[in-house]
């Protein structure tokens, strides 16, 4: 049994998690501060990805990236890019798919903060950055490991996005989602039973763990 | 001496209101404001920390000019060297009562002497959500001490205690105002709460 879409699938969530923390923590602090309509603007199309159907979201990518379009080549050339149909791609693409999963509970968090706390450490001569470091992000651990999960379980499952820009190549961009796809398709139930199972218990150890963890820290395991 | 001359327009149920202040305080000294609930005095005590901005006006303190709205002065609240007791307390809840106060001051001897004026010595490593109400607020009125402010702004910084120890936190409190220069504005809804405390009274109508 080829073990090797399990791992890719792994990874791409490892990565997309991580990129996600370091951009997806500012936006979510910025977007939690005063309304604006810049803000509304940019907040919709941040969420565009929870109800837009995947294949749309791979359809435009696939299109944006191909070489033979205006940005694709241009990255091709300059940077000797190539986004379709690689590993590369399909970081960009979770990235981008998991977006909301990732702000949409910091940002919810940090609004549910009382705004003295953060008056209170201003006035106790703290910058900004000190009282996001010491005060804010501390306060908001339980969001911070759902909003981890979240996007890693998501990321794990995606498959639509994923087959429009990545397609199917063993070892390259062939993930757990489309394996259990391919394995259907070519009647072999086995292996699709196989890395179906591999995915369930990891999701559901996941997601048991965010319940243990976040027992007592919020009202609701998935606030 | 803080003078204070500003205007602030605020939203309420009815529409907006215009809070209109002039006063001056008295420098090392204690000054209960009183005044109506909705006459703007948490909206005063944030103004004058520099955590609310008014439309126009201007906030001097010992000649310092910490707001000019015409000459767009604004100090920020972490250069006013101002404590503020909140009135609902906005403790830090992931912090222990000695990390509250070690986040102002890295002065451990000062730090134990407020713990002693608040009682709290036997709660050192408790978090918030297990400290009493009155607990909560006796955290809240040393933690703004703890930065040794030259203005302190209470707001109802008294209101969860009981009177004997509302009495002799009181007396501990002016004895170290003094000892630190500290010049203190209590905003109070009830005047006689802060009998024996505040020097002098400015009611905001």
């Amino acid at each position: 049994m080829d073990l090797t879409p399990i791992f890719l699938s792994l990874k791409l969530a490892c990565i997309t998690t991580l990129i996600l923390f370091v951009i997806g923590l500012p936006i979510a602090w910025w977007l939690s501060g005063r309304d604006s309509i810049p803000k509304l603007f940019i907040e919709a199309i941040i969420t565009m990805p929870l109800v837009l159907p995947p294949s749309v979201l791979g359809f435009y990518l696939l299109l944006a990236f191909s070489p033979q379009n205006a940005l694709g080549k241009w990255l091709q050339e300059h940077f000797d890019i190539r986004l379709v149909f690689s590993f590369e791609g399909l970081i960009l693409a979770s990235v981008i798919y998991s977006l909301p999963f990732m702000v949409s509970p910091v940002k919810s968090a940090f609004i549910h903060l009382p705004g003295s706390i953060k008056e209170a450490s201003y006035t106790m001569g703290k910058s900004k950055f000190e009282t996001l470091w010491y005060i804010l992000l501390p306060n908001i651990k339980s969001s911070l490991l759902t909003a981890a999960v979240l996007t890693f379980a998501h990321t794990l499952g995606e498959f639509g996005v994923v087959l429009m820009i990545g397609g199917n190549i063993p070892g390259v961009t062939k993930v757990a989602s489309i394996a259990i796809y391919d394995s259907v398709e070519s009647m072999q139930y086995s292996n699709a039973n196989y890395y179906s199972l591999i995915l369930f218990s990891i999701t559901f150890i996941i997601v048991l763990a965010v319940f243990v963890f976040n027992r007592k820290s919020a009202k609701s395991p998935l606030e | 001496m803080i003078e204070i001359n500003i205007k602030k327009r605020v939203k309420t149920y009815a529409g907006t209101d215009l809070i209109e202040v002039s006063a001056s305080f008295h420098d090392q000294r204690i000054t209960q404001i009183t005044g109506p609930s909705g006459a703007g005095k948490t909206t005063l005590l944030k103004i004058i920390a520099g955590l609310i901005k008014p439309e126009h006006g201007k906030i001097t303190v010992n000649k310092k000019v910490w707001l000019d709205t015409s000459a767009s002065i604004n100090l920020e609240p972490q250069k006013r060297n101002v404590g503020f007791v909140f009135q609902d307390y906005a403790l830090f809840p992931n912090m222990t009562v000695t990390e509250h106060l070690h986040y102002g001051s890295g002065d451990t001897q000062y730090i134990d002497r407020l713990i002693a004026i608040g009682r709290l010595d036997a709660f050192r490593k408790h978090k918030p959500k297990h400290l009493s109400g009155g607990q909560q607020q006796r955290l809240a009125i040393l933690r703004a001490l703890a930065t040794k402010p030259k203005l302190l702004l209470m707001d109802e910084p008294f209101s969860a205690l009981d009177h004997v120890l509302k009495k002799n936190i009181m007396s501990e409190l002016k004895a170290l105002f003094e000892e630190l220069k500290i010049t203190c504005l209590v905003v109070t809804h009830h005047p006689l709460e802060a009998t024996g405390f505040a020097e002098h009274s400015f009611e905001l109508i």
